[in-house]
């Protein structure tokens, strides 16, 4: 009966997200509050339903019924209990419905946050996020439903695809999802501003912890895709510029544009219509990303499943939300009243600078993934478009972007001081200097980028400490007061300096690939190959049963200077159920750098083997961490902001106290 | 029944949920955030950071002014929302009633209704193995025969169990898998050979290879009189093109037969199409371009056929391997994706195509994983 419950609950948020939409919306037209008031309860009715439909679902998996033909193609009934539970997601039909679940939560959490958001605005969001809830439910409904049965069921389970029989389903697609979903929020504010014709600074303050939200669990979803792909496809790299990547990697760009542009929208009232049409463009980019993967033109581990029907209705999606998003937008934007001005040197002038890098990266990004798509589609050609692409686009973008944002970290408000925030940045510079010139001399030189590169990402962390010391500590302060000072900086202060010091991390970590080393061998037990500082010996071969598998294992011993430091242990998985292989790279982490192994074929009792030494290779993933820290530390920063202009310390007494006459 | 009445109850909670906030009496509600609100928030939050040292007096003004100057901008032209007990108002109310109270449940049944199948119970694992332990299908069986293996790997009586019926139900693959497992932990016996040979034949669509003429001389040598093997070798020698050996070895089978042996008939049908002139035969003595003509003939009509019923697994190993034999490696590259389309359905099928194209060497365009 559970199956059918959550069916049913799934019909049952369909009629209730209807509701959700069309009362609310009529009453915020007629600002009657009793009408208003039933979009929140009808949101939470919709979370509690698609909520049942997804705990259905994930028992007919834990309990193997087969009578369900999702968990027929997706199942299997030795496969362990994680995998069954995370095998609710690693499909086509299950995927969607966690996306729903998302969509649905985060519709309940704006109904419940009272107080924050002014009525008639919350109203109109909680309306459009209703209208996205039906577009993608009756899209599962109609092309993907995950409670179709099969009668009479079979004896056993097709498995899941071993690639994803894998911790990192559990917490990939989670943590990217809360990342899509929350910028259909963001989405859902834009367009309620647009209907509503007004947007200030309280519709600033009202978004600003969904995307913040949104853009640390993306940050998080990415990083944590890029170490799965690492360790699981044994191809030792971490990013490959696959279009699914990619497709991830836009609306990132752009939430981070966005995020930043929402800061100056907050304190100085201004870039609003910018910032709108960034929100709007967020989301289009991840309902792309969502459904470039599904609708059968790439093909990739993330393609669950074709099927033309199912292309034509998410062709419907997103035309229907992106064009609507934006027919939306230029029918009203001219309404909205237009912010301040402001001098192109200062910190909003900075940040108008990051967004048109941003902005421009991301475009390279989607010229990348979308033309070979059209390329094909008009012509047939079949042409990829790879890292060469985008090492000449993206990278030269990135580089100027992270090379500015110390200078525009040390600008104040409104009107900055150029030569002010040089002299800020000089001990940032000069750590990042004698960095590059220690790292030229230890390595014996090195390529030229990646030089640059570690000392960029020093330049990066240098200026985030600097930040911080820089407005807590003046000279010839006693420590006691600039520590004091310091804990008393506003947690969005401290966050900034964080995320960005993160950003360096990554920097440095990514810089530092240009010194890893790869070798290819064929090794008999006994015999060994060298990989950096390590001397690798193959101990032996030997096979293993597992719950769903039988895996060829091998281990290894890495020694340095004569001496065994650690070992390692790497396997090739047959799976009977579907007959396939996965290769599982057996990773040795020695302080933040890794030793690699991946296995290949074996020949007369040798075993092809794939050795790498990554040094700081954790770094990347580390950095992106420190970099979610520090959108977290934002978040939890709940003050208002107001842009103050700071005079220059020493003309500040010779400056009229109160009016920034320049600015408005 | 009882699931209808779940729904019911289900739908009356949804129903219930949207109509309570109708029925409360809002009051006006303290705390509502708008222009003024938000401003008095800046205020405090400026005197605030101004009492914790982290503005200056200055700055503090001067953010106050720029405050206030939003409010002004902010609060032209906002309308207050109206609620209460006007008569538009109950009316709008009621509409809204109305339109709840009959738009869930409509949406709900019809959509449920198209794609629901409210008369199907749950069935996990455990309650389907339970009542029907005693009389279970073959398939059923069968996988659990496997889930045993699969955790037990080292059961040799398993895999002895298993053989013949992945021969049977033509999984010729896991047929020959299963046997050697068998071999491996419980030793050879002549029949187990035999039976291995036919697995291998099988899998390579009867044709008698090297390695599967060795398991059956082994097994001849441990029982002369193995009918299985004979037969086998015998039908070795004729693809190797030695009737005569064949047509000996077979009339040898038929003279040592026991009485009322099943198999009798089956030799000597063999027997008399040897004598015969058989097709191939007739094919063989044409001149070189013209057999050649006949076989890309008869190839073609397989193709054909696969390509109106592609549901044919043995037919599509045979059109590679034809290809492959003609020498035409582009379509036997194409012959394999098509095949694996159509069989897309049955994974093991594709499984032993893909293992076949291996084993041809056929590469296909590689694919992103």
């Amino acid at each position: 009966m559970s199956v059918e419950v959550g069916h049913y609950a799934l019909a049952l948020a369909l009629a209730l997200a209807v509701i959700q939409v069309v009362l609310p919306f009529w009453g915020a037209r007629a600002r009657d509050a009793a009408l208003m008031s039933i979009g929140p309860a009808a949101a939470v009715a919709v979370f509690v339903c698609v909520l049942i439909a997804f705990a259905a679902l994930v028992k007919a998996h834990v309990t193997s019924d087969f009578s369900v033909v999702n968990v027929v193609e997706n199942s299997h009934s030795l496969k362990p209990l994680l995998y069954k539970v995370t095998g609710v997601w690693g499909n086509h039909e299950g995927s969607m419905l966690l996306w729903i679940l998302v969509l649905a939560l985060f519709g309940a959490l704006v109904a419940v946050s009272r107080r924050s958001v002014p009525e008639p605005l919350r109203t109109d969001t909680l309306a459009v996020q209703g209208v996205v809830t039906i577009a993608f439910l009756a899209f599962v409904l109609a092309t993907s439903d995950p409670f179709a049965r099969v009668f009479p069921a079979p004896a056993e389970g097709q498995d899941l695809n071993p690639i994803l029989q894998d911790i990192g389903l559990a917490i990939h697609p989670p943590l990217l999802y809360v990342g899509y979903v929350g910028y259909s929020i963001v989405f859902a504010f834009a367009a309620a501003a647009l209907i509503e014709g007004r947007i200030d600074a309280v519709w600033a303050r009202a978004v600003r912890p969904w995307s913040l939200v949104a853009w640390i669990f993306l940050t998080l979803g990415i990083a944590m895709g890029s170490y799965w792909a690492y360790y699981e496809l044994g191809w030792g790299g971490f990013w490959f510029w696959d279009p699914v990547e990619n497709a991830s990697l836009m609306p990132w760009l752009a939430g981070t544009a966005l995020m930043h542009s929402m800061l100056v929208m907050e304190k100085r009232d201004a870039l609003k219509v910018w910032t709108l049409l960034l929100a709007i463009l967020t989301f289009s980019l991840s309902l792309l990303g969502t459904f470039l993967v599904r609708s059968g033109v790439l093909t990739s581990v993330h393609t669950f499943a074709t099927d033309p029907g199912r292309g034509f209705f998410i062709l419907c999606i997103l035309v229907a939300f992106i064009g609507g998003g934006f027919a939306l937008f230029a029918w009203r934007a001219p309404v909205l009243k237009q912010g301040g001005l402001f001098a192109p040197v200062s910190r909003e002038g900075a940040l108008v600078l990051n967004n048109l890098l941003l902005a421009s990266a991301c475009a390279t990004v989607l010229i990348g993934t979308i033309y070979p798509l059209a390329l094909e589609a008009l012509t047939g050609d079949k042409i990829s478009v790879g890292a060469p692409f985008f090492e000449l686009t993206f990278l030269p973008l990135a580089l100027a972007l992270l090379l500015l944002v110390p200078f525009g970290q040390a600008l104040a408000w409104k009107r900055g001081n150029l030569l002010g925030a040089a002299q800020r940045v000089v001990a940032a510079l000069a750590i990042a200097v004698v960095g590059g010139a220690v790292t030229v001399a230890v390595t014996r030189g090195g390529p030229v980028l990646a030089v640059f590169g570690v000392g960029l990402g020093l330049f990066l962390v240098a200026a985030g400490v600097n930040e911080v010391v820089a407005r807590s500590w003046s000279r010839g302060m006693p420590l006691s007061n600039a520590l004091r000072r310091a804990f008393g900086l506003p947690r969005s202060a401290w966050g900034s300096a964080v995320a960005h010091a993160g950003v360096g991390v990554v920097v440095l970590g990514l810089a530092a690939q240009a010194w890893s080393v790869e070798t290819l061998v064929t090794l008999k037990p006994g015999e060994a190959a060298q990989a950096g500082p390590f001397t690798v010996v193959l101990e032996g071969a030997f096979p293993r049963t597992g719950p769903n598998f039988n895996e060829e294992a091998a281990r290894f011993r890495l020694i340095e200077g004569g001496a065994a430091v650690a070992s390692v242990e790497a396997s090739k998985r047959f799976y009977a159920a579907r007959a396939t292989t996965t290769t599982e790279a057996g990773i040795r982490t020695l302080g933040l750098s890794q030793v690699y192994v991946s296995l290949g074929d074996s020949r007369d009792g040798a075993l092809g083997v794939r050795i790498y030494w990554k040094p700081f290779v954790l770094l990347i993933w580390l950095g992106a961490v420190v970099m979610a820290l520090g959108g977290a530390l934002s978040l939890s920063d709940r003050r208002l902001r107001l842009g103050v202009p700071v005079p220059s310390r020493r003309a500040q007494a010779s400056l009229p106290t109160a009016t920034p006459a320049a600015a408005e | 029944m009882t699931i209808w009445l779940a729904f019911a109850v289900m739908t009356g909670i949804a129903v219930l949920a949207v109509l309570w906030p109708l029925s409360r009496r809002l009051p006006t509600r303290a705390g509502a955030v708008d222009q003024t609100a938000f401003y008095a928030a800046q205020l405090a939050e400026i005197d605030r950071d101004l009492g914790r040292g982290l503005l200056e007096p200055g700055e503090a003004d001067a953010a106050r002014a720029e405050a206030a100057r939003r409010l002004i901008r902010a609060s032209a032209g906002a309308a207050p929302a109206t609620g209460g007990d006007s008569e538009p108002a109950l009316r709008r109310r009621r509409a809204a009633s109305a339109v709840a109270l009959s738009t869930i449940p409509l949406v709900a049944i019809a959509v449920y209704g198209a794609v629901g199948s409210p008369g199907l119970p749950a069935q996990p694992l455990a309650a389907r193995e339970a009542p029907r332990a005693g009389g279970m299908g073959m398939a059923e069986a069968v996988a659990r025969v496997e889930a045993h293996l699969a955790r037990d790997p080292a059961d040799g009586r398993g895999w002895d169990v298993l053989a013949p019926v992945y021969l049977k139900s033509g999984r010729a693959g896991d047929a020959v898998r299963a046997y050697e497992n068998a071999i491996r932990l419980l030793g050879e016996t002549p029949d187990r050979l035999a039976a291995y040979g036919e697995a291998l034949v099988a899998a390579a669509n009867g044709v008698v290879e090297k390695a599967a003429r060795r398991v059956f001389e082994r097994g001849l040598a441990g029982d002369p009189k193995s009918a299985k093997a004979q037969f086998y070798l015998a039908l070795a020698a004729e693809q190797d093109g030695r009737p005569d050996e064949a047509a000996t070895r077979l009339s040898a089978l038929i003279a040592s037969a026991p009485p009322g042996a099943p198999w009798r008939s089956t030799v000597e049908a063999k027997l008399a199409a040897l004598s015969a002139p058989a097709a191939s035969a007739a094919i063989a003595n044409l001149p070189a371009s013209e057999q050649k003509a006949a076989i890309a003939g008869m190839v073609e009509g397989l193709a054909q056929r696969l390509a109106q019923d592609g549901n044919d697994a043995q037919g599509w190993l045979r059109l590679v391997r034809s290809y492959v034999v003609l020498g035409d490696q582009a379509k036997a590259v194409v012959a394999v994706q098509a095949g694996k389309r159509a069989l897309a359905a049955r994974p093991a099928d594709v499984a032993g195509l893909e293992g076949l194209a291996r084993e041809l060497g056929l590469v296909e365009p590689a694919a992103k994983p």
